[in-house]
């Protein structure tokens, strides 16, 4: 980073609009956080008065409890507002109850909502700062940086490395901020998985196309599985949970195809044994656990950035 | 003397007639009297405008609007509609049925003609659904339909999934001289989208459409027309591959035709870019092939008439996520100015564009209008090329104001607009 760069985001809607740079500064201040956590008082005085709402329109029990935790850790008033608490049941719409959760004068705002491009929306109608928890298909920002950190952690760089995604690619956010993510720092990702779950274009967001995962994992230094939503079964896009393990599940078989060194990772919750083998997810090649940790040193660092940082 | 009207020294473009030049055209009672060459008429008590520079066009009709009422009166009514229509140079318009109730019966066509004669803005043509409440199981009641004054049948705002009702439907039409207009979309592969399948849908995270739901559906219909022997009209067509099914289908003597939006030949789909709802409709906007592809359909005959699609939203059925916002945009107002940006880039003459938003409507409609001959009803759309605007909110005459082109810079408008020997628009822009 030169001496001249400063982190200037008011909100983090997407990956798509960070630089190199932005990223660094991410990474490079989640890991000076993640000390924090290892001491005995986990709690720094940061944000002391800032007030954070977390704005929970799916259920999300994994990214709302690591929000929460990093704003906590860094002394910042939370809020939860879950989707049967808020009103949006009765009919509000997004807009309306932006406007009323203004009067409580929040900070920030971090959204999680099932409509791509909410986060945007909430983020052009209220003052405070947005973070995007995942919307819709979209982008799930902090999630892609946590998973940078991961990688850059395990293997001490990121540019030059083989990552292989597989699974959904179509219906992940997840998918979609580390396409971005990865590429932008210089890794060369490759995507598998069913062709109904490989929407096109996905090349321009960075990606290569493989249709085979044994294809696609060859050489890798790092594997994601991705979680299979059971859901979308009405929509005819494979035959069944037990076909897609055998041909799309990261299984032995397919991790001894990657790199000797690869890791393992997933965006959780797991389909043990779908889309992930459960001796892989728990082995020592694994490192889901990691990336869980690094989640909250990963969002004190955009708290810090968008809040705190003057 | 009451009822004349002199339109002198304009360009007259009258291609039933075989006109295009310099010439005089007196109004007499309603009717057009005379077109002859300029300072060959005796001197004219009455109305007398200088249109030196300005072109003299049949009242321009839009096949192709929504008028929101019955049902939706805070998005439009049948005044505020025909008012924007009158704005845009639209003498006539055909308004389609799915208002609130559904046009599906003699009721609700009788409410709107006796609502559109109220505001006086310009002719409507109603026209009717083909199913009872555009269901898509029940045919509704043609006859009746077409004694209360409907003019075509449509269930517009979805398709006719059912393919055994599109056959009943053209048959039945044929007993009571109705046309049947297709909005084509197979349902089962554009359920769910928000935009063009394609990267831009991908890196938006929306669900696509892909041209292929329109496609499929040009071509069933077609089949069917040729089938049944049935004229059928295709409305809103925005794919490169369904021109070519309506280029075989003409070419193969099938009794087609068809209409594109102004915004299908000017705007791609990267105008969804930053999730703007303003340009988000159904069909949604293409990719530059397509917009290319209807450019050339509209030179070469393969699309027979323009029509806006007109379809007016509050603010609050488009301030929203993408997904969930209304589909459509206002194009009463905007459809002059962006044909002729077609014409100043010499992809369409003016000669063209007469046919494409005059002549042919009216052909395509089996409604008067579409020519100056003397005898005709003085329906009549002065344009002034040149006149550069810029298009705001300001200036809009429709109730709402959903249109993509806030801000744009345009060249070219209707500036006096005439329906049967009185002026609907523009009164004030010139004094005799
Ligand atoms: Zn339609």
């Amino acid at each position: 980073m030169t001496s001249e760069y400063r982190f200037t985001h008011k909100h983090v809607l997407g990956l798509a609009d960070f630089s190199v740079e932005d990223i660094q500064a991410v990474l490079q201040t989640a890991e000076s956080f993640k000390e924090i956590s290892s001491r005995s008082i986990k709690k720094v005085p940061t944000l002391r008065g800032k007030t954070i709402i977390n704005f929970f329109f799916e259920p999300s029990t994994r990214t709302r409890l690591s929000f929460e935790v990093a704003a906590k850790r860094m002394s910042a008033d939370t809020f939860n507002i879950s989707n049967s608490g808020s009103s949006t049941v009765k009919g509000e719409t997004l807009i309306d109850t932006a406007r009323n959760l203004a009067a409580m004068n929040p900070d920030c705002i971090i959204l999680r909502h099932p409509r791509s491009g909410s986060a945007r929306l909430l983020a052009e109608h209220i003052d405070a700062s947005v973070i995007n928890a995942g919307d819709g298909t979209h982008e799930h920002p902090s999630q892609g940086l946590l998973d940078l950190m991961t990688v850059r952690e395990a293997k001490g760089g990121i540019a030059g490395l083989k990552i292989a995604i597989i699974g959904d690619i179509a219906h992940s956010r997840v998918a979609h901020s580390n396409i971005i993510g990865f590429s932008k720092m210089g890794a060369f990702v490759t995507v598998s998985g069913p062709a109904t779950l490989i929407p096109p274009g996905i090349e321009e967001l960075g990606a290569r196309v493989s249709r085979s995962v044994m294809e696609a994992v060859d050489g890798a230094d790092v594997i994601m599985a991705l979680r299979i939503q059971k859901e979308r079964q009405q929509d005819p896009l494979f035959p069944s949970l037990r076909e897609y393990a055998k041909f799309f599940g990261v299984s032995q078989n397919v991790a001894d195809a990657a790199s000797p060194e690869a890791v393992i990772m997933h965006p959780g919750p797991i389909n043990r044994g779908v889309e992930l083998d459960p001796k892989l997810a728990d082995g020592s090649r694994s490192v889901i656990l990691e990336q869980v940790t690094n989640g909250v040193a990963v969002r004190m660092a955009l708290l810090y950035l968008i809040m705190g940082g003057d | 003397m009451p009822g004349l009207i002199l339109l002198k020294n304009g360009r007259v473009i009258d291609p039933v007639n075989g006109i295009d030049q310099i010439q005089d055209v007196l109004i007499v009672d309603g009717k057009i009297s005379a077109v002859v060459q300029p300072g060959t008429l005796p001197e004219q008590v009455g109305l007398v405008y200088d249109l030196a520079g300005k072109w003299v066009v049949p009242g321009l009709i839009d096949m192709h609007v929504h008028l929101r009422e019955p049902g939706q009166e805070y998005k439009e009514t049948i005044a505020t509609g025909t008012r924007a229509a009158a704005a845009g140079g639209f003498t006539a318009v055909a308004s389609m049925p799915n208002t609130k109730p559904i046009n599906d019966n003699q009721t609700v066509t009788v409410f709107i003609l006796a609502k559109a004669a109220e505001a006086g803005f310009a002719r409507v043509y109603p026209v009717g659904a083909i199913s009872s409440g555009s269901n898509g199981e029940q045919l509704a009641e043609f006859g009746e339909l077409r004694q209360a004054g409907a003019v075509a049948v449509t269930d517009d705002g979805l398709p006719v999934g059912n393919s055994q009702l599109m056959r009943r439907a053209l048959e039945y039409a044929g007993n009571h001289d109705l046309l049947v207009i297709s909005h084509a979309e197979e349902m089962t592969l554009s359920h769910g989208g928000a935009m063009n399948d394609g990267a831009l849908a991908t890196r938006l995270g929306l669900r696509g459409i892909p041209h292929v739901a329109e496609e499929i559906m040009v071509y069933r219909d077609l089949a069917l027309a040729e089938f049944t022997g049935r004229p059928i009209h295709i409305a809103h067509v925005s794919t490169r591959e369904s021109l070519s099914l309506l280029r075989r289908a003409k070419e193969k003597g099938v009794a087609v035709t068809a209409e594109t939006a102004p915004h299908y030949f000017t705007l791609t789909e990267k105008a969804v870019d930053g999730y703007n709802t303003l340009a988000k409709m159904n069909p949604p906007l293409r990719t530059e092939a397509d917009v290319a592809a209807i450019r050339e359909a509209l030179r070469d005959g393969t699309l027979d008439a323009i029509a806006t699609d007109h379809a007016p939203h509050g603010e609050l059925d488009k301030d929203m996520e993408f997904d969930l916002a209304a589909n459509g945009i206002i194009g009463l107002e905007t459809a002059v100015p962006l044909t002729l940006r077609l014409v100043r880039e010499n992809q369409l003459d003016a000669r063209r564009m007469v046919e494409l938003l005059s002549v042919n409507p009216a052909r395509i409609l089996g409604v008067p209008g579409g020519t100056l001959s003397v005898g005709a009803p003085a329906d009549i759309t002065v344009i002034d090329p040149e006149k550069k605007f810029v298009f705001t909110e300001e200036s809009i005459q429709s109730k709402s104001k959903n249109s993509p082109f806030l801000g744009w810079e345009l060249q070219g408008k209707a500036v006096l607009t005439i329906l049967a020997g009185r002026i609907t628009w523009g009164q004030d822009t010139f004094s005799s």
